[in-house]
């Protein structure tokens, strides 16, 4: 074979493995396809709710098995001008409200949120991307704080709003939010989480107050709550997909 | 058994580079609970060296350079930061949400081709009879003729149903690998951990069951790739009819 025909072959090659690449990514990121593709999810949930007790524990660790390094991500140091001046004053004018689909929307501040009904405990944190870490999380327990606001019948899911923007290019659309449903919200171990391994979180962490969703993943545990709304339904919201993450293709449940 | 296999191979076929678009997100692998920096054996990532950047692979405490391949890959004047070259991951451009959809999806595939063979298997005394290998072929003299065999490409004739290697090599593969697959898998799931802790426990720990997911995506992408080179080799046509209409349409 010839140098040069040697190197048309290589071409050809080299285009043909090109264009199987990009009909590759168009079939994999195409809207559609994904959507489709998200059927799994619904399946994995539904099974998860019927094959698991709803009110299973996630494992909780010993003290000594706390990370001595837990990696923070997302934001880290909100630039929002209303977070900096609450960070400012050490949070004495943080409130957190409860509304929506409530009997009595609260506003409570950080002593009124320590006077509620507390939990703590040593679980592992699993971030979407592949790693884990290990803390000891203190907090108020989500399901006394819904009692006390009282839930209308039709509530379904809990909207967390947060104070972190997190893509500014994107608008109102790149500040953060989250939610879950009420089999989470009410589980035990779900808390709006304002101690870290014992002293008050830190703003890498969510300062002042975090949720921990234990049993899905990190970025279920939105940070630096501001308010939370509770709602039906949540596809009049942001993207509509229930989540900043979510808006941006990520599972809703992700307990996977 | 033939759509299980076509489920279990179109299942694997996405899952193996929808996984390396997954492992691309955070290219460090621990043993153990948490991924604490000094539990870490191996990670792939890139330097600047001088003026230029070079891709590394660490194993253990050494490392290698893997420029243009792992690290530090892509064509030269747009090459990119990340673990797995864009030719193995889908889809090619990072995105760990699509990996995901797609990673979450095919293992469904998996999981329901892989119940059927060993349910169908079991039940009709199949895995038994083409896998388990019958005891003349286990005796020293038999043994060694079918190694011999393979190693100098000489192999026997496919009308005595499969040799030993292979025997060995596909209940390797189906009994062994794609069961601890699913199960490393699923023990990486915070919602199957809180309910089946065993999962976990079973490979010491989530960031060990990380690794042992990712070993054995390697030993089954190895398994493949000796699989089509035996196929090529070995009647492929023939092969090909076979699996697809199976033996009651061969005619040849």
């Amino acid at each position: 074979m010839t140098a040069s025909r040697r190197s048309w072959l290589r071409g050809l090659s080299a285009a043909a493995a090109a264009a199987f690449v990009s009909a590759c990514d168009r079939i994999a990121g195409d809207p559609g396809v994904r959507t489709g593709l998200r059927s799994a999810e619904r399946l994995n949930l539904g099974l998860h709710r019927r094959l698991f007790d709803r009110r299973t524990l996630a494992r909780e660790y010993p003290e000594a098995a706390i990370s001595a390094d837990f990696r923070a991500n997302g934001s880290t140091n909100p630039s929002d001008l209303d977070y900096r001046a609450l960070a400012k004053g050490s949070f004495a004018a943080y409130r957190l409200v409860v509304d929506g689909l409530v009997d009595r929307p609260l506003s409570l501040d950080l002593a009124a949120l320590r006077a509620l009904p507390a939990r703590s405990q040593v679980t592992r944190h699993d971030c979407v991307e592949g790693w884990s870490a290990i803390a000891r999380w203190s907090g108020a327990r989500l399901g006394p704080l819904l009692a006390q606001a009282g839930l209308k019948p039709e509530a379904r899911y809990l909207v967390f709003h947060c104070f972190d923007t997190l893509d500014p290019e994107a608008g109102e659309q790149g500040r953060y939010y989250e939610s879950i449903d009420l089999v989470d919200a009410l589980h035990p171990q779900t808390l709006l989480a304002y101690e870290m391994n014992g002293a008050p979180l830190g703003i890498a962490h969510g300062a002042p107050v975090r949720l921990r969703v234990e049993r899905q993943l990190g970025y279920k545990h939105a940070k630096y709550v501001r308010r939370i709304e509770v709602v039906a339904d949540f596809s009049h919201i942001s993207g509509g997909r229930g989540g900043y993450w979510e808006d941006r293709g990520y599972e809703w449940y992700a307990g996977i | 058994m033939r759509l299980a296999h076509v489920l279990i191979a179109a299942g694997v076929l996405l899952l193996l580079p929808s996984g390396l678009q997954i492992f691309n997100a955070h290219p460090t692998l621990y043993t153990g609970e948490t991924s604490a920096r000094e539990q870490a054996w191996l990670q792939i990532g890139s330097r600047e060296r001088g003026e230029s950047l070079t891709g590394y692979l660490r194993l253990g405490g050494r490392e290698i350079e893997t420029t243009g391949v792992l690290g530090w890959s892509g064509p030269v004047g747009e090459r990119e930061k990340r673990a797995f070259p864009a030719w193995t991951t889908l889809p090619s451009y990072p995105s760990l949400a699509t990996g995901r959809n797609w990673h979450l999806a095919a293992a469904w595939l998996l999981g329901l081709g892989l119940g059927v063979y060993l349910v169908v298997g079991l039940a009709s005394g199949r895995l038994a009879s083409v896998l388990a290998p019958t005891r003349e072929m286990l005796r020293p003299r038999a043994v060694l003729a079918d190694l011999i065999g393979h190693l100098t490409l000489r192999f026997p004739p496919a009308e005595q149903g499969y040799n030993l290697l292979q025997r060995l090599a596909y209940l390797a593969v189906v009994a062994v690998a794609l069961p601890l697959m699913i199960v490393s898998g699923l023990a990486m799931s915070p919602a199957v951990h809180a309910a089946a802790p065993w999962t976990g426990d079973l490979f010491g720990g989530r960031q060990s069951a990380r690794s042992a997911h990712f070993l054995g995506a390697l030993a089954l992408a190895l398994f493949f790739l000796v699989h089509m080179a035996m196929l090529v080799l070995h009647q492929p046509l023939r092969r090909l009819r076979l699996m697809t209409f199976g033996p009651g349409k061969d005619r040849s």
